[in-house]
């Protein structure tokens, strides 16, 4: 009993009986107010938007004197508080009794509320994406204070220990972003060299030949796979698909160590698969029936309709569809952290072990850490890249997907 | 004939009434005069086991135009999809009976529906080009069947199709356009062009001009009065006027049912049915 009678869950209770209260209040008022018109004329809104017009009044009454309060008196919310805010719920009912007339539009304002709720929690998305992405420019600004922007995007050597002591040597810190990129682009280009055929084809059974129950299993067994936890994916590449890929190539009289770009690459191009699949799927349902059957009505078969007809139609939703796919496999980490190894190596191998971005930030950022060195900072600056190559995919995939929207809508 | 249809037990029969058919065939006059392109016998058609169209018997002659006629759902356009079989492509649909082309059952074994498409062409409502340039939406059957081996042949199909759809002259100097750019009823007469492309016998028309304005429409009408000296076709349509316009065999539906079916004159001015009646009057439908 004595922790639940603690100020924030008094003020807590406070604020939900308030607004409950002052639903049941201004739904009552309204009731009794047009019972007392004689004149027989209606009130303008139904009892109940008086009702939630009174709710809102109180839930912004009371959540604004709650961050008032944090704000300004930059003390925790004590008992002193709770009264406070006892009375402002007074007043707040005052001020419904003096608006609540049978002629007050409720209706209208709690329309209102509606639309500014949504805008803040749309607004509240947008604002965490500026945070972030202001954070990553500034926190690169202060690693490119230590290397040249230029350096870093176009040096071939990235071996991020710096000196710890002045009279160390060896760890001189190179941060040639070169190898990290390469790494990732190889990854990637294995990946979607899987995913792609893959889950164009499974796209064409789907949505035109499978019948509706093959359908209904099909795609959502497919979509099991994006719902896969990537650190699965991580040791399954790990531990059976690098041996297996090892015992394959030894069997040729050739060394490959089991973390490999392949590894890790055609792990996660099962990873994509269902990326491609399901939005292909959709873009080729997408495509007017009209066109099939004009196909088929000139005598073609099913599968000149498909590469002749639909194909083609379907080919700008199809390529947003392998972007968001490509973007979705640049971003991934775990599956890398495990199968692809550490070493930053530049090389066109996609049997050597390859590093990629992600992983490379997990490796700066993990352990103990001086936040100021170039090295933690230089995380930031690979974040940063990353995330202006994503974002450039990904608008680049919605301006052709919507594109291709207008044309057939 | 209006007995067979209505009446239930007569339905739930498998073979057809031959009485009834050797009337129904001396109704036709015209059937005499000019050969039978298509027969059909008691034809129906199911929708998931639900039946569309209730044992239609009917002669389509080889030449000329025949409308199909009557109010939505009456079954008219999926009769028309049975001369194409093109009801094969919609899932759960089934056609019973006998239509024989030529005297041979296009629904037999050794018939490949995709080459009978090429026999019996369509035209949709919607106009329906596909979205590349004019040449290669003309240029699409003939390509997919080989029928021409050089260039220089394709871009003479290409241009007699186009010629005798009348969109030549208004397309020859913009054929790498995109067919999609065009107005609608140029956009129909691409698609017909694009049917007549791979020399078909029969063209169908499933509410040609439904979605075109009159203007676009009466282009539309005088192209088919062309185009029957060479193919058989037949039209469903929405619009009796355009019906009595363009046809000179008539066929009207109700419910599944063919009610009558006669010379189009005959149908206007002297329907025998009283349903025919009430629908060509504007009383029904």
């Amino acid at each position: 009993m004595q922790q639940l009678l603690n100020p924030e869950t008094l003020i807590g209770a406070l604020l939900i009986i308030g607004v409950v209260a002052a639903f049941l209040y201004g739904r009552g008022l309204a009731i009794s107010r047009a019972q007392l018109t004689t004149d027989g004329a209606r009130a303008h809104s139904l009892p109940s938007y008086h009702g939630y017009f009174s709710a809102w009044i109180v839930a912004l009454f009371a959540s604004g004197m709650i961050a008032f309060w944090v704000t300004f008196s930059g003390a925790a919310p004590n008992f002193v508080f709770a009264i406070l805010m006892f009375c402002a719920l007074a007043l707040s009912f005052s001020i419904i009794n003096r608006l609540l007339t049978p002629t007050f539009r409720a209706r209208n304002h709690v329309e209102r509320f509606i639309g500014g709720a949504l805008m803040i929690c749309s607004g509240v998305a947008v604002l965490t994406t500026f945070g972030i992405v202001l954070s990553l420019v500034f926190e690169s600004l202060q690693f490119f204070k230590h290397v040249p922007i230029l350096d870093f995007l176009t040096g071939l050597h990235w071996s991020p220990q710096t000196a710890l002591r002045e009279d160390q040597i060896g760890q001189s810190g190179s941060f040639g972003a070169v190898p990290i990129f390469t790494g990732t682009f190889m990854i990637t280009a294995v990946a979607i060299f899987i995913a792609g055929p893959i889950g164009l084809l499974i796209a064409v059974y789907l949505s035109e030949y499978a019948n509706k129950r093959t359908r209904a299993i099909v795609k959502p067994m497919v979509e099991i796979l994006a719902g896969v936890p990537t650190i699965v994916y991580g040791f399954f590449a790990l531990l059976t698909v690098g041996p297996a890929i090892r015992n394959f190539a030894e069997g040729f009289g050739f060394s490959v160590p089991t973390q490999s770009a392949i590894a890790a690459g055609s792990v996660m191009g099962v990873m994509i698969i269902p990326f491609i699949s399901s939005l292909s799927d959709d873009v080729i349902n997408a495509v007017p029936q009209t066109l099939r059957d004009a196909s088929f009505a000139l005598g073609a078969t099913q599968s000149e309709t498909m590469t002749k007809v639909i194909f083609p139609a379907a080919l700008p939703g199809i390529i947003g569809a392998f972007l968001l796919a490509i973007s979705r496999a640049i971003g991934e980490t775990m599956i890398v952290v495990m199968a692809a190894g550490r070493a930053a190596n530049l090389t066109g191998n996609p049997f050597e072990a390859v590093t990629t971005v992600t992983v490379q930030i997990v490796a700066l950022l993990t352990g103990d850490q001086e936040f100021d060195s170039a090295k933690t900072l230089s995380a930031f600056a690979l974040g940063l890249v990353l995330f202006v190559f994503t974002l450039v995919l990904n608008v680049i995939a919605l301006l052709i997907v919507r594109r291709y929207r207008e044309r057939y809508e | 004939m209006k007995a067979a249809s209505t009446n239930y037990i007569s339905d739930l029969r498998l073979k057809p009434n031959m009485g009834e058919v050797i009337e129904m065939m001396a109704s036709a006059p015209a059937a005499e005069t000019t050969q039978a392109k298509f027969e059909c016998r008691n034809v129906e058609v199911f929708y998931s086991g639900k039946r569309a169209l209730h044992g239609i018997n009917m002669d389509v002659p080889d030449s000329g135009v025949t409308a199909l006629i009557g109010p939505s759902g009456c079954g008219k356009s999926t009769f028309l999809r049975v001369f194409n079989r093109m009801n094969d492509t919609i899932p759960n649909a089934r056609v019973a009976g006998q239509i024989l082309m030529d005297r041979q059952d296009i629904y037999g074994k050794d018939i490949d529906p995709v080459l009978l498409r090429a026999r019996v062409g369509m035209v949709f409502q919607k106009p329906n080009p596909f979205p590349k340039s004019i040449y290669d939406n003309v240029a699409y059957g003939p390509r997919i069947h080989g029928l021409a081996p050089r260039k220089s042949d394709l871009d003479t199909i290409v241009e007699k199709s186009l010629m005798r759809a009348g969109l030549w002259d208004e397309v020859k100097d913009r054929l790498k356009e995109a067919g999609t750019s065009l107005s609608g009823g140029q956009q129909q007469r691409l698609v017909i062009a694009r049917a007549i492309a791979v020399s078909p016998e029969v063209i169908l028309m499933d509410e040609p001009a439904s979605a075109l304005d009159p203007i676009a429409t009466a282009k539309l009408e005088e192209l088919i009065d062309e185009l029957k000296e060479k193919y058989c076709i037949l039209i469903v349509t929405h619009s009796m006027a355009q019906a009595a316009r363009v046809s000179q065999k008539t066929a009207f539906f109700h419910l599944g049912d063919l009610v009558e079916y006669d010379d189009t004159q005959t149908i206007f001015t002297n329907p025998k049915d009283q349903r025919t009646q009430d629908y060509i009057t504007g009383r029904t439908g």
